[in-house]
């Protein structure tokens, strides 16, 4: 991203935080937020067991998809390094967890989410460090190859022993613990659960931090950071690494689920999609990464329910309708709505400050 | 050594398409500093419009100009319409929207025309170019078709002064405006001019891929990277750009061997993001300077 | 046997009068998605994404069962067809078919498109016993009573597809130099491997080049001229219409005739040969199993003229230069026939116990003399295809039906 581009979302950013800010006291305003976290947190506990299984498994993929895009929210949003190749990462978790579960080791699957996040943070550092070099469009490209290449790789006879090559791999579902009184589907939902809330909890420290601090100030002002003794080099190829093992780890996430993985999968689309519901859902909001996964998995079929031939067009209708009206994502939506309405009981509340008697 | 001759030539063949549509794809950065996703599917869009003409009966090149024409007013109307409302959102979002449009021209000209393939006619006949089996008298035309749009940009750009606001509107729209230069509808003309020239990419493409609605994703995919790897500033890098895409990838193909045919594209892109990290604006790039 | 004395009789009487005198209730066993009045079958297609191209098979299937409906249904009851679109990625493939087994109750799946698509819900179909009916892909693996019995593919596979050519080059050319082209997935390896199979242990020496391509790649110029370069004499070209027509037209400019053999996959007249040129699609050889509905020589064929009536009636909006427009109503019939077969005992054990029993099936746009044939231990319904010529303005039909079964 160039200067003006940085300095737009920044000030965006801020105006809205400062609009917030003004308008309540900070404490009642992390209190609220605390409270919508528990009600979404027990919402998400309650739903598999009055839901259809069909519906547990979109929920789950919901969940997966949305921290994927919480990967790449870290990079870009937080960061302003533009990926197009996260679908690589993604499928890279995917594939680690699928090896590593049929092939050699005959894993437990609660152990390869560890392994695929371990592979893909040191890929993510290998192409942070000459990342640095690039921006804009020029870094797009470069992480645009690493989308093509994936699945070329992944299909070609070099590693097919590994891989399966264009068959793919087939995986076992896990079954639940036993002793527990749910069934597989509704276990694999609270297992993503778990580990959704563990890492966007984590993700929510990281921003709040120190580094969040500098990983932010490296997007909005790179040079005054620099200027200021922060590490840029360091941080931006850290970040890469960092958002490419949450990709990973959701890809393998995805592979368990969908208990299939073949190399067509992974292709470039799937980075325009994760793209997508980044910015539907809010740049640079941990929730609204959430959103982005909801978006990705429902409007493909809500597109499709309204014409089989045309549902392509349906879509980009949709997203058409969705940047005019929330041009900064559903979490943008969210903070401005909040910031109106309580701006609306502040007018109604207050006095007049003085009466003119002239 | 012959059968290097043979690729380079087919290389060049092929990256005159990537050379057109690079320049289209350079055109609309220029104007509005980021990429459209959606120029391969307009262009396709606008060849569908000339294949339809055609099949009602006109003539090749009133279904040119037409769609050409067409294709400039369609360009400057999107920007008025879809892009000026999102002008002030951050950048991410107009993205978003370049990809609205390329799911809604997809599926709309899948719709339409359906998916079998289709000739399109070229006014350049098919026979081999000089009789020798390297390249076609319709290829060597594209190439020359090529190099005459980007000696009229340059022109154009260099010596009009319409040519000049828009170069200063893309510069610094600040001080275009205090100038009296109307910057929204230099954008727009921007906009028009980019989805012509696709226009016209688009005419002499098909003729050697066949026009379907998918024809012009992958074009498009290394029209972006012959632009990159040319300089996103610079047209005649974005040209020559695309040709070397071609070279490279023919040249990748063959010569690696093992695994050269099924990674070609992959070696062509690594190739490029190597240059990249040499020269990281391009090669004929303008590194961006700015004011702390 | 208990004795069946008058005594019995009389003691049963009053029972069987009785029970005569109710209406005669045929001993009807339902599975989940059938009722008296419907019958619901689904499956997922990709209508959009990179292979839409073949959506138009299932706009066809839904006309063909729109038209069944209208001739009063299967025994009376209606076909009421889901078809979800899946883009062809696996992932969505599996929640819509879970969405139709579990959320809408499908009978059974139908027809659905594509191998990685069907092979990510190959075992979900079979644990939860549902049919997996005449997969609309050539892929092996479908072929596989023993283990997978839920799951029965529907045309020949391209491996024994690869098979036929390699047996053909073997008898026309048996010291040619090969060259293939093929797209990098796993219907264009599957072709491969049937040729490589086929050509046993000469495959290593004869083939000399294997070019793949991927879908967006935007020509095959390159590859040909590789496969020239090479000195081959024989190509083998198994790509999709707009590459396959790519190919042909490269080969006539450049000045290249070899031995030039087309699969099923890319040789429709009007869909490849046209818009390559036919005069440079002169002495291509294919196989087919199915008319080509652009080919003059059906014009008075019955089978072609039923399938035009019904173009022309339910699916008007269809283009008939398109060879997949041919598919979706035969396999439309396939499936009509299985669900025919089961009277009133529709369950979906019944289903697969009827897929496996088709004997001699004849349907109008089959090449004459091809049927489709199943049993217990062959899940493969058409085996056999029969080799063309191209003439200059249509295929000749040559030689005899061959089967591309390898011998059980």
């Amino acid at each position: 991203m160039t200067v003006p581009e940085r300095e737009a979302i920044a000030l965006e950013a801020a105006a809205v935080r400062s609009e917030t800010a003004v308008a309540e006291p900070l404490s009642l305003w992390l209190d609220r937020r605390r409270l919508l976290i528990g009600a979404a947190v027990i919402a998400g506990l309650v739903a598999p067991l009055v839901v259809a299984n069909f519906t547990i498994f979109q929920l789950t993929m919901v969940m997966i998809y949305g921290l994927a895009i919480l990967g790449l929210n870290l990079l870009t949003g937080f960061n302003g390094q533009f990926s197009l190749g996260h679908s690589a990462f993604y499928g890279i978790g995917a594939y680690t967890a699928a090896i590593l579960m049929s092939r050699s080791a005959d894993l437990a699957y609660y152990w390869t989410l560890p392994c695929a996040g371990a592979v893909c943070f040191i890929v993510g550092i290998a192409l942070g460090l000459p990342a640095l070099r690039l921006q804009g469009l020029y870094l797009a490209l470069a992480t645009f190859a690493l989308a093509v290449a994936l699945p070329q790789l992944l299909k070609s006879h070099l590693l097919e022993g590994m891989t399966g090559g264009v068959q793919g791999i087939v995986i076992d579902k896990p079954d639940p613990p036993p002793g527990l009184p749910i069934n597989a589907d509704q276990w694999l939902y609270y297992f993503t659960f778990a580990v959704l809330l563990i890492m966007f909890a984590a993700a929510a420290g990281l921003v709040r931090s120190h580094t969040g601090r500098a990983i932010m100030a490296i997007r909005d002002h790179p040079i005054a950071a620099a200027a200021m003794g922060i590490n840029t080099a360091r941080y931006k190829t850290l970040t890469f690494g960092v958002s490419a093992l949450y990709t990973g780890i959701a890809g393998a996430l995805g592979a368990i689920v969908v208990q299939f993985v073949a190399p067509d999968s992974f292709n470039f689309l799937l980075s325009i999609n994760f793209l997508v519901g980044l910015i539907v859902g809010g740049i640079g909001s941990i929730p609204g990464s959430l959103f982005g996964g909801v978006f990705v998995l429902f409007v493909p079929n809500i597109a499709e329910k309204v014409s089989t031939g045309l549902s392509g067009a349906v879509y980009g209708v949709i997203l058409l309708l969705l940047i005019f009206l929330m041009p900064s994502g559903a979490a943008g939506f969210v903070r401005r709505t909040a910031a109106w309405l309580a701006r609306l009981k502040r007018a109604a509340n207050t006095e007049p400050i003085g009466r003119s008697t002239r | 050594m012959e059968q290097l001759l043979q690729q380079v030539v087919a290389g060049l063949a092929t990256g005159a398409i990537y050379a057109t549509m690079a320049l289209a794809v350079v055109m609309v950065y220029q104007a509005i500093d980021h990429l459209n996703f959606a120029q391969g599917e307009l262009a396709t869009f606008s060849t569908f419009l000339a294949w339809q003409m055609i099949e009602w009966g006109w003539s090749y090149w009133a279904a040119f100009a037409i769609t050409v024409a067409i294709s400039f007013v369609i360009g400057v109307a999107i920007d008025r319409i879809l892009f000026r409302p999102v002008r002030n959102a951050p950048i991410l979002s107009q993205l978003v929207a370049f990809i609205a449009l390329f799911s809604i021209l997809n599926s709309s000209d899948g719709e339409i025309w359906n998916f079998t393939i289709k000739s399109f006619p070229t006014p350049f006949g098919t026979k081999p170019l000089f009789g020798s089996g390297l390249i076609s008298t319709h290829q060597a035309g594209m190439v020359v078709v090529t190099l005459v749009m980007l000696v009229l940009l340059y022109l154009f750009f260099r010596g009009s002064r319409l040519g000049l606001a828009m170069r200063a509107a893309a510069a610094n729209p600040e001080a275009a405006r205090l100038v009296g230069i109307r910057v929204g509808w230099m954008i727009a003309l921007g906009w028009g001019l980019s989805t012509a020239i696709g226009a016209v990419a688009g005419m002499l493409i098909a003729p050697v891929v066949f026009l379907d609605p998918n024809m012009m994703l992958g074009v498009l995919l290394y029209g972006f990277a012959g632009a990159v790897l040319g300089g996103l500033s610079s047209p005649g890098g974005a040209v020559l750009g695309g040709f070397a895409v071609g070279i490279i990838e023919n040249l990748a193909g063959t010569f690696i061997p093992f695994v050269g045919q099924e990674l070609k594209l992959t070696v062509a892109l690594i190739v490029i993001v190597a240059v990249l990290m040499v020269r990281p604006a391009g090669i004929f790039g303008r590194v961006a300077v700015s004011r702390v | 046997m208990k004795q069946i004395t008058r005594r019995t009789v009389l003691a049963t009487a009053p029972t069987a009068i009785a029970l005569a005198a109710l209406p005669v209730r045929a001993a009807k066993q339902y599975d989940p998605g059938v009722t008296d009045s419907e019958i619901k079958i689904g499956n997922t297609a990709p209508y959009s994404g990179p292979a839409s191209n073949y959506s138009t098979i299932w706009k066809c299937e839904a006309a063909y069962f729109n038209m069944i409906n209208a001739e009063g249904g299967i025994n009376g009851r209606k076909i009421n067809f889901i078809s979800y679109d899946d883009a062809y990625s696996p992932p969505k493939t599996v929640e819509m078919t879970r969405k139709l087994v579990e959320q809408d109750q499908v009978f059974a799946i139908a027809g659905g498109a594509g191998t990685p698509t069907n092979t990510a819900i190959w075992k979900y179909m079979n644990q939860h016993e549902v049919p997996q009916l005449f997969v609309a892909t050539g892929a092996t693996k479908w072929d596989d009573p023993k283990g997978h019995p839920w799951t029965i593919g529907f045309q020949p596979n391209y491996q024994s597809e690869g098979r036929i050519y390699a047996a053909y080059i073997l008898q026309n050319k048996p010291d040619g130099k090969v060259g293939v082209l093929y797209q990098n997935d796993d219907f264009g390896k599957d072709y491969l491997k049937g040729v490589k199979d086929g050509l046993g242990a000469k495959a290593a020496s004869m083939i000399k080049v294997e070019a793949t391509y991927e879908t967006t790649d935007p020509t095959v110029d390159s590859q040909v001229v590789n496969i020239k370069a090479a000195g081959c004499d024989v190509f083998i070209n198994t790509a999709i219409n707009k590459f396959a027509a790519q190919a042909i037209r490269k080969a006539a400019e450049i000045e290249w005739q070899p031995l030039h053999i087309l699969s099923g996959i890319g040789n429709s007249l009007a869909g490849t040969l046209k818009p390559a040129g036919l005069e440079a699609s002169k002495g291509l050889v294919t196989d087919f199993f199915l008319k080509d509905p652009t080919d003059p020589q059906w014009k008075d064929d019955a089978g072609y003229k039923w399938w035009l009536g019904f173009m022309n009636e339910w699916y008007p909006e269809g283009d008939k230069n398109d060879a997949l427009n041919v598919f979706g109503p035969t396999a439309a019939a396939t499936i009509v026939q299985v669900l025919k077969a089961c009277g009133d005992e529709l369950t979906r054990a019944n289903v697969m116990k009827q897929a496996a029993n088709l004997h001699e099936l004849s349907l109008p746009m089959l090449l004459p003399g091809i049927t489709i044939n199943t049993s217990p231990t062959d899940f493969a319904p058409i085996k056999q295809v029969q080799l063309a010529r191209f003439d200059g303005e249509r295929w000749q039909l040559f030689g005899s039906l061959i089967s591309g079964q390898l011998p059980a």
